[in-house]
């Protein structure tokens, strides 16, 4: 079978964000689907720190401390871009303004509730940051993430073993093997690599997976 | 005639008191009114809760004010970063309280100090540990938790320019948390590049109004700024 890698998993999400959408991009893997949008359309990267109409990082020597991304690098403006505070930034997100937004993942349920802030270890300092806002808030959340573990072991779950994020609030899964839809009857297989069959795909996966009658 | 400027940041933090609440600006070193926090790690106070998105980034500002371990507590939504080691050394060693909260509920508890609201509803967090123990309830179709205001006795904040009424304007993501922050103290401090006469800022961009500023002090820009 062929995985796709880390780009071309961004490179699919970026074919579902259709033109005039208003997205943010979580911190981690999603951030690469900044660089694979299709150019042609007109699409409004929102940013935690007040930042609606987030550019492409800075050309070298042109960085400016007060303009960030939410990950604290160094960002750019887009023309018709503009800043607020951080309520406001939220109440876009609370609000359901956001038509998507795109976080990565320790695990998925079947249900599509989400892990993706908190490894629940006893000597782990929690972080959350705006994970559990973007996910009971955007219109849309789509996770992106490597199918399995570095163990070999499947981030799709019955149940979710680390702390959630939100429960039943995954609308849709791309990883490097596959896209699933999360629906009322469990997940859905929209697509799979070349080469992977359903059935290899439900063993891997481990949890029961439906073949989609027709890719939405 | 009012007059809100003051000559150093170490005369407009001069009466913060141990066991304070101040809430600190900045999200990164965006904002970050780091002329203010040395300030305040001058003026000694201990015993300190700060409200900040963060728990401090590599030894300076935040990071400096708690690696000196004059802070108690942090309310924060992302303390955990790769250079929040003095944050780190402190809560592993079960000597700083941690209140951790999502950062859009972070910004609407603070607005809702300023704002005079007793507390709200939010679907955030519903159904995971930082709901525990929170009273919930189901409104319409969805479930949501109910989250109170935090009020601060200092808010101490970097804007951009100010006028002697203590309007204020801000400059790119710098603004962040710095508006909400001001309504939500008895207190606040800014630190501006410019101190401009009364009536040079354009009363359309004003973005907080001098009526949330205690006092203003002019700090010589220091950052890195894009050409």
């Amino acid at each position: 079978m062929k995985k796709m890698d880390h780009k071309q998993i961004a490179a699919r999400v970026a074919r579902d964000i259709p033109e005039g959408a208003y997205v943010n991009l979580g911190i981690g893997l999603p951030t690469l689907v900044a660089d694979q949008l299709p150019k042609g359309r007109e699409i409004i990267l929102h940013s935690e720190n007040g930042v609606l109409g987030l550019g492409p990082k800075p050309l070298p020597g042109h960085e400016d401390e007060d303009m960030m991304n939410a990950g604290k690098e160094p960002a750019t403006l887009v023309t018709g871009g503009c800043f607020f505070h951080h309520a406001d930034s939220f109440a876009m997100i609370r609000g359901r303004h956001l038509d998507f937004a795109v976080l990565g993942a320790f695990q998925v349920s079947v249900a599509g509730d989400l892990a993706n802030w908190h490894t629940g270890g006893a000597d782990a300092i929690p972080a959350v940051g705006g994970a559990m806002d973007l996910a009971v808030g955007a219109k849309k959340v789509l996770v992106m993430m490597e199918h399995l573990t570095k163990k070999g072991e499947s981030k799709l779950v019955e149940r979710c073993t680390y702390p959630l994020t939100g429960a039943r609030c995954v609308n849709r899964i791309y990883t490097d093997l596959a896209v699933l839809d999360v629906k009322p009857d469990g997940l859905h297989v929209v697509e799979t690599v070349e080469g992977l069959s359903f059935e290899e795909l439900q063993r891997l996966s481990g949890v029961p997976l439906k073949r989609l009658a027709s890719a939405a | 005639m009012i007059n809100k400027v003051v000559s150093s940041p170490e005369a407009a933090l001069a009466d913060v008191s141990d066991g304070a609440t101040i809430m600190i600006g900045g999200f990164g070193n965006a904002g970050m009114p780091s002329a203010l926090i040395d300030a305040l790690i001058a003026q000694g106070a201990r015993d300190l809760t700060i409200v900040n998105n963060n728990a401090g980034n590599a030894d300076t500002g935040l990071a400096a004010l708690i690696g000196a371990k004059r802070v108690r507590k942090v309310m924060c939504s992302f303390p955990r970063q790769s250079d929040s080691w003095h944050f780190d050394r402190l809560y592993r060693a079960g000597e700083i309280e941690l209140e951790l909260v999502p950062q859009g509920t972070l910004a609407e508890r603070i607005r809702a100090a300023g704002a005079g609201i007793g507390a709200f509803f939010t679907p955030t967090a519903y159904g995971t540990k930082l709901a525990e123990g929170k009273e919930t309830r189901r409104i319409g179709d969805r479930d949501y938790v109910l989250e109170y205001p935090i009020h601060a006795d200092y808010a101490i904040i970097k804007a951009d320019r100010a006028d002697r009424w203590g309007n204020l304007t801000y400059r790119l993501s710098a603004r962040n948390f710095a508006p909400i922050m001001a309504s939500a103290a008895r207190i606040t401090v800014v630190q501006v590049r410019e101190i401009v006469e009364l009536g040079a800022l354009d009363p359309e961009v004003v973005v907080t109004p001098g009526i949330f500023v205690k006092r203003v002090v002019k700090v010589a820009a220091t950052l890195k700024r894009a050409a």
